[in-house]
């Protein structure tokens, strides 16, 4: 601009000059400032930063390194991801889920035994495993209840209570995510040692994925045969532990703001933990439907540790067999399976 | 009502921190929260320019958009507020923030931060106007005064400015116009969607 106001005073013939040696001229011009120089000449200019970099650096003198990030637009990509996307997302899964349980509640109803109890228990789960599940479970409740608060609180729970009532419980339920996230993580780690070996495929679990495990058929007698655990429970398996570190690792970035990431990064983490956090909400309401209301006999294997011997043969024939050759070969008082 | 905006004439910045030093004494600032700081961009270089940065109050604030809680407000003057009673100090905000303004006190365990402390432009927050208990939680409240920010006041070569947008962009302006170069409202894209022409 202010070359242009320079040039225009001079004649024609300057003029031509100038526009023949612009490139070199115009700088000269430029430089003519009152303390005989353009200081903006060579300085930095925010767009072009901006532009090269999406992120503009420098230096402080404060001990907060963090504070030297002087300008990051990227926390606008942050927020209209978090208000946009991520409460469709969220609500999708988790609802989305609900419906189709609900859905498959009424046309297909509950998944009962074929046959009568046989009377005789067998062992499914011991005591570690079951306490490992529950601690878990218990953990990842208190963490989706509290973790849903931090994405849908404000816009469904708070013009119920105010938003007083609504700061205090958001309060409590942050703490209660920071503190519980402990057990959850420490609960995955040791079921994924007590569990990967029987989680690894065979050979039945394509038979089982291509009759659906026998969730399809009314008449409940198709039953793939099965493992300790069959192709649907590997999944769910292999979900909560892929999904669980996950969570775990992008957690630990939150739980120690900027200790291991900029703010780039923690933009990452945050984002990736809302989106398999739903995510994991909704897998896990399909595990708890299908380990209750969904499946006769189910709740017993993890409640009580102990399943009717007709139920196993059922739904785990192959586990039935290997487990009924280790008892008989070990203790020969075996419970005699009664006739039918 | 004025539209409040702040404008750092990177020319003019001389990195004195200044500003910093009267923000924090004004409103008795924690040790270890900067509510204003000064980054020097390609120090020692060629074209090296220092810009004195804290909250621009936003139109349509990043912050309060990702709030989980909706503790942000807006004032008649456009200053951007939030109450330290609804905070959780779960840092969002500063993830969204453009230009790094909230800071937390009490980097303590697991990432509980504390509520959130930013440049207030002076104007207090939510409680009654020049109150112990407002000067406590967020500072002087110089705007209820009819004062504007210190910092800016506090400038030793008058490069920030604060104060309503439309007359420190007609100073930038005429600045501008005078010496024949600036590098521009740093910010003020990215914040108001708008930045001066010249």
């Amino acid at each position: 601009m202010q070359v242009l106001k320079r040039v225009r005073p001079i004649g024609p013939v300057l003029a031509a000059a100038v526009l023949a040696f612009g490139l070199i001229v115009a700088p000269a011009a430029a430089q003519e400032g009152p303390s005989g120089s353009n200081p903006t000449a060579q300085s930095v200019n925010e767009q072009q930063l901006l532009q090269e970099l999406n992120k503009i650096q420098g230096r402080i003198t404060i001990p907060d390194g963090k504070a030297a990030t002087l300008e990051q637009p990227r926390g606008q990509d942050f927020r209209s991801f978090h208000e946009g996307a991520l409460p469709w997302i969220g609500g999708i899964a988790v609802l989305g889920m609900l419906l189709v349980l609900a859905l498959f509640y009424f046309i297909r109803g509950r998944i009962r035994m074929q046959s009568q109890e046989a009377g005789v228990k067998v062992v499914r789960f011991n005591a570690l495993e079951r306490l490992t599940h529950w601690v878990t479970a218990t953990a990842f409740i208190v963490l989706a209840i509290t973790g849903l608060n931090f994405v849908f609180g404000k816009r469904l729970l708070m013009p119920l209570i105010g938003p007083d009532a609504f700061s205090g419980w958001s309060q409590w339920a942050k703490y209660a995510h920071d503190f519980f996230s402990w057990a959850f993580m420490l609960g995955i780690l040791i079921m994924a040692v007590l569990w990967v070996w029987d989680n690894l495929p065979d050979r039945y679990d394509g038979r089982w994925l291509r009759v659906g495990g026998g969730f399809f058929d009314t008449s409940n007698r198709t039953h793939p045969p099965a493992a300790r655990f069959n192709a649907g429970q590997k999944l769910i398996f292999w979900s909560v532990i892929i999904g669980g570190i996950a969570l775990s690792v992008s957690g630990l970035f939150m739980l120690f703001p900027f200790a291991y990431a900029d703010v780039n990064g923690m933009q990452l983490a945050q984002t990736i933990h809302a989106v398999v956090g739903v995510l994991m909400v909704a897998v896990i309401i399909a595990h708890i439907y299908i380990g209750t209301l969904g499946m006769e006999g189910a709740y017993e294997a993890m409640g009580s540790g102990t399943v009717d011997l007709n139920w196993a043969k059922e739904h785990h024939s192959v586990w039935v067999e290997k487990q009924g050759a280790k008892t008989e070969s070990s203790q020969p008082a075996a419970p005699p399976t009664p006739a039918e | 009502m004025a539209r409040m905006k702040f404008l750092c004439d990177a020319d003019r910045c001389i990195e004195c921190n200044a500003c910093v030093t009267a923000c924090k004494n004004e409103h008795d600032v924690p040790w270890g929260i900067n509510r204003r700081r000064v980054v020097t961009i390609n120090d020692g270089k060629p074209g090296e320019r220092s810009v004195s940065m804290a909250c621009m109050h936003c139109t349509d604030a990043p912050c309060a958009a990702v709030c989980p809680v909706d503790c942000f407000y807006t004032t008649a003057d456009a200053v951007v507020l939030h109450s330290k009673d609804l905070c959780i100090g779960c840092g969002y905000c500063f993830y969204a923030c453009p230009f790094g303004a909230p800071q937390y006190p009490r980097t303590s365990n697991f990432g509980s931060r504390g509520k959130m402390d930013k440049c207030t432009f002076c104007a207090g927050g939510p409680e009654a106007d020049s109150t112990e208990v407002e000067y406590a939680k967020y500072g002087a409240n110089r705007l209820a005064e009819g004062k504007l920010p210190l910092c800016a006041e506090m400038c030793s070569t008058k490069s920030l400015l604060a104060g309503d947008g439309e007359i420190i962009a007609a100073i930038y302006k005429e600045r501008v116009t005078q010496r024949g170069y600036g590098s521009g409202a740093w910010g003020w894209q990215t914040a108001y969607r708008e930045t001066i022409t010249v």
